[in-house]
């Protein structure tokens, strides 16, 4: 799943948003809400259905000032991906 | 990541509804037996108007609600539902129709999708006027299946909701079979929760216990001959497998309902409850409501659970269970729900499940329409 070339986009199941009353990024669906953590909800923005995950890594590590995120960025992916809140790109 | 479902607050003030659910109408063209409106809903008053809708809305969305459920009766029969989904969408409200699917046209849903419906619930009948044979489900699943081919063709995932009861419960394979050949990803089987007209009707639909047995064997076949290709929810019920339910996550804790007539509720079924003043949407604020109405606070958190469930240690599980279901069987509605087996009242659940082993009783089915309603003028 991980060294996918695919990319990652959130499941149409799902709406992926910032909420206001929570001061959180969320994901909404038909039975309600998963509340995401800081991480969590700046990997999710990146889940456009355009970039690829080293992309995304790359793009997160540049914008934190970071760097060596690819594992946690992978996990997360691999968890989402169980939970069905994203789907793959390939096309 | 720790990915949380909204954590209660408890240093600032409590939070907002999560759960907006908008019973836009009790008409309905089904007369559904285990329909779980108030069985006197003819008598209710006259409908709110869009305008009173919209600021449901509005209100609600301002305290944080991030669901917004549309049902009824039949939401379609209002031609109003369009406007709310587009309010509602803006505001950022994840929008989902509950709907039979009787009046769906193309036309209409082209413009609830335009309007950003998220999502549509089809909930499936049976236990019509004609209900008992195979042959009715075929002609409602002829509906579902349109329905559903439509629905799909807009990019609506196709998700059906299908309440089970002693008249239909036999034919459960051929039930799922058909939701399979009609393409759902998602089936909830919901077993019967006996309010309103189906409290009225408890003894023709409470199956035998061999009944749910067999009802659940078949499930697990399909789910393991499906796998992730159509999820199965069998949802069970309370009276059978004895565990109080805390019936909407908390009385007046994420959830926030509201009647056709405009009465706003912790749960869709509270309107039966005696001895409580039920406000009004068209006089108060949804924040008033929420928080310093008495009605939202009566049964809040705990502190008010009989001495029973107080020395309990599954109280903050089950809050005592749902409100209703203590009222229609106890005449009080803070009672121990009798389905747990701690009630003293529990004995009223022994009685209703033997009488559902009884074999050649004779069940009469008691329909939902509006001269049923007038004439029994009761709420359960
Ligand atoms: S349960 Fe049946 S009768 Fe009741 S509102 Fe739904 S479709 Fe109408
Ligand atoms: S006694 Fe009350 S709190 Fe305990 S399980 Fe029964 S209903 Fe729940």
């Amino acid at each position: 799943m991980t060294q996918h070339p695919a990319r990652p986009a959130i499941h149409r199941l799902f709406r992926f948003q910032w909420e206001p009353a929570q001061q959180a990024h969320v994901l909404l669906y038909p039975e309600g809400m998963v509340k995401l953590n800081q991480s969590a909800g700046e990997i999710l923005k990146r889940c456009d259905g355009a970039r690829t995950v080293p992309q995304i890594v790359a793009d997160l590590e540049a914008a934190f000032n970071a760097s060596g995120l690819a594992p946690e960025v992978e996990a997360f992916l691999e968890m989402a991906d169980a939970q069905n809140w994203i789907t793959w790109n390939t096309d | 990541m720790d990915t949380l479902l909204v954590p209660p607050d408890a240093m600032q003030r409590r939070p907002g509804p999560l759960w907006l659910l908008a019973e836009v109408t009790y008409r309905c063209p089904l007369h559904c037996a285990f329909c779980y409106n108030p069985v006197d809903f003819a008598q209710a008053g006259p409908e709110l108007s869009t305008e009173d809708w919209l600021k449901v809305i509005r209100e609600a969305r301002a305290l944080g609600a991030a669901q917004f459920g549309i049902s009824g009766g039949e939401p379609l029969l209002r031609d109003d539902i369009e406007i709310l989904v587009r309010e509602a969408r803006a505001l950022g409200f994840y929008t989902n129709l509950i709907t039979s699917g009787v009046g769906l046209t193309e036309a209409r849903l082209a413009a609830l999708k335009d309007a950003g419906l998220d999502h549509i619930q089809l909930s499936f009948q049976d236990a019509t006027r004609e209900a008992n044979d195979l042959i009715t489900n075929t002609r409602t699943f002829d509906l579902k299946r349109k329905v559903a081919a439509m629905t799909k063709a807009a990019g609506y995932p196709t998700v059906i909701n299908c309440v089970l009861h002693r008249t239909n419960i036999d034919h459960l394979d051929r039930i799922i079979e058909m939701a399979a050949e009609i393409g759902a990803e998602y089936l909830e089987l919901a077993n019967t929760q006996y309010h309103g007209w189906a409290f009225l009707n408890r003894q023709a639909l409470m199956p035998s216990a061999a009944q749910l047995a067999e009802a659940e064997a078949v499930t697990e076949r399909w789910k393991a001959r499906l796998g992730k290709k159509m999820r199965i929810l069998f949802v069970t019920p309370d009276y059978q497998t004895k565990k109080p339910k805390k019936c909407m996550n908390g009385w007046g804790e994420v959830f926030l309902s509201v009647t056709p007539d405009g009465l706003a509720l912790p749960c869709h079924t509270a309107r039966m409850l005696p001895g409580l003043e039920f406000p009004d949407v068209r006089d108060h604020s949804i924040d008033w409501i929420w928080h310093d109405s008495p009605l939202f606070n009566r049964f809040r958190g705990t502190a008010w659970l009989p001495s029973t469930c107080q020395s309990c240690e599954d109280k903050d599980k089950d809050h005592g269970g749902c409100r209703c279901q203590a009222f229609m069987l106890t005449g009080d509605p803070g009672a121990t729900d009798p389905v747990c087996p701690k009630s003293p009242d529990h004995a009223l659940i022994d009685a209703a499940l033997a009488e559902a082993e009884k074999p050649g009783v004779a069940r009469p089915l008691v329909f939902r329409d509006p001269k049923n309603s007038t004439r029994l003028g009761r709420a359960f």
